[in-house]
């Protein structure tokens, strides 16, 4: 099902104790809504990205429901505070059960 | 406030709003920088051959600012997953002779350039050579693999990707050697009137660039911007399908993808936009 499923994000290498960075994130992936039907008629199963978690060093900085509606390779951006160094961890949640991670480092510089 | 301050404001309000349909009925004046490192050529003088137009513009100047940002990172461009694809198809190999595209090409940064001067004439073969075709020649003869489609997903993908890395050089394809009467029958077709409409491609892209087409803004119909991921149907779409959806809307019967025909118009609309960036993968609605 989850063919072609790539997870790509887009993290500062460094930055100021304290600042507020834009992080980028995308997944490659179909978001079939479950809605559509094939040649013959037969309803297409729902297979989508349910969830999406970014965490740092441990600490939950956003968390997100996806539902059927939302189009396909969802991309998020969104703003965090880097109080110190350390790893941003994202992870992906698939209808089918799989789970997609990625993970970058920051450094303070 | 009396009445002649009243009409003087009055016609301000007016002069006001016919200035501003004039500012929106021609390209804007925003500047294209890839990555912030790739400059991207939008506006140029136009090439000597061309008799109704003075200067050429991408159609990345006729959209939006929030469609023009989409392509000003390559994290941002929807395209980029594509060419991601068709990097790693790059390496595979593929069909009984055991090669991949590497296997001849090394790293596809050795295309630098290619995408810029195609359609190009093939001395071997005798006939102008788009991309596409040459990337179906490499796996028929060379890897003995099947072709692949030509205006299919993996197809744009390998243009996109082999694109890619001319981003930023001008597009220069040849015209006055043996391609001449290929770019003289491409010449023509661009300026035949087709289908129930009896529109040529001069009609919109030529007449009446920087107008609106009900909701839609028409550019010039300059290629350097293909393989062109389009945000109506979330996919590369190739330079033959573009053609192919124009035709068709002057409710005409249409050319085949990979035609002669639409071979000699590709180069004739290639060679208006000599001087412009390459710029494929562009991003456009």
């Amino acid at each position: 099902m989850a063919s072609g499923v790539k997870p790509r994000v887009k993290v500062p290498k460094t930055a100021a104790a304290g600042e507020t960075i834009t992080i980028k994130t995308l997944i490659s992936h179909k978001m079939e809504s479950g809605q559509r039907k094939d040649d013959d008629g037969n309803p297409i199963p729902r297979s989508i990205i349910n969830r999406f978690v970014a965490d740092f060093n441990g600490e939950n900085v956003i968390d997100v429901v996806l539902e059927p509606a939302i189009s396909t390779n969802p991309y998020f951006q969104f703003d965090a505070v880097v109080p110190e160094a350390g790893e941003f961890k994202f992870t992906w949640y698939d209808d089918d059960g799989s789970v997609y991670e990625t993970s970058k480092e920051i450094a303070i510089g | 406030m009396n009445s002649t301050q009243k009409l003087t404001s009055v016609l301000a309000m007016i002069a006001a709003a016919s200035l501003a349909t004039v500012i929106s009925a021609g390209p804007d004046e925003d500047s294209l920088v890839v990555n912030e490192e790739i400059e991207i050529v939008t506006e140029a003088k136009a090439p000597a051959h061309l008799e109704h137009v003075d200067t050429i513009y991408s159609g990345w100047r006729f959209r939006s600012d929030e469609t023009q940002a989409v392509q000003m990172d390559d994290f941002d461009n929807p395209a980029m997953i594509f060419v991601e694809a068709a990097a790693e198809a790059w390496d595979t190999v593929e069909g009984n002779a055991g090669k991949s595209c590497a296997s001849c090409h090394n790293d596809v940064a050795s295309m630098e350039g290619v995408r810029a001067v195609y359609p190009k004439w093939n001395e071997a073969a005798g006939e102008v050579r788009t991309v596409e075709m040459q990337i179906n020649d490499c796996r028929e003869n060379r890897m003995g693999a099947e072709t692949l489609k030509y205006t299919g997903g993996d197809m744009a993908a390998m243009v996109g990707l082999i694109s890619s890395v001319s981003r930023g050089l001008p597009v220069n394809v040849a015209i006055d050697g043996p391609e001449q009467s290929t770019w003289q029958k491409g010449k023509e077709i661009y300026y035949t009137r087709y289908g129930q409409l009896e529109l040529s491609c001069a009609n919109c892209h030529e007449d009446n660039y920087g107008n609106m087409i009900r909701a839609d803004h028409l550019s010039q119909g300059q290629i350097n911007g293909f393989p062109t991921y389009r945000l109506k149907n979330t996919k590369l779409n190739s330079v033959h399908a573009r053609f192919k959806g124009c035709i068709r809307d002057t409710r005409a019967e249409t050319f085949k993808p990979g035609s002669e025909e639409f071979i000699a118009l590709e180069l004739y609309v290639a060679s208006r936009g000599n001087g412009l960036s390459v710029e494929g993968p562009s991003v456009r609605n």
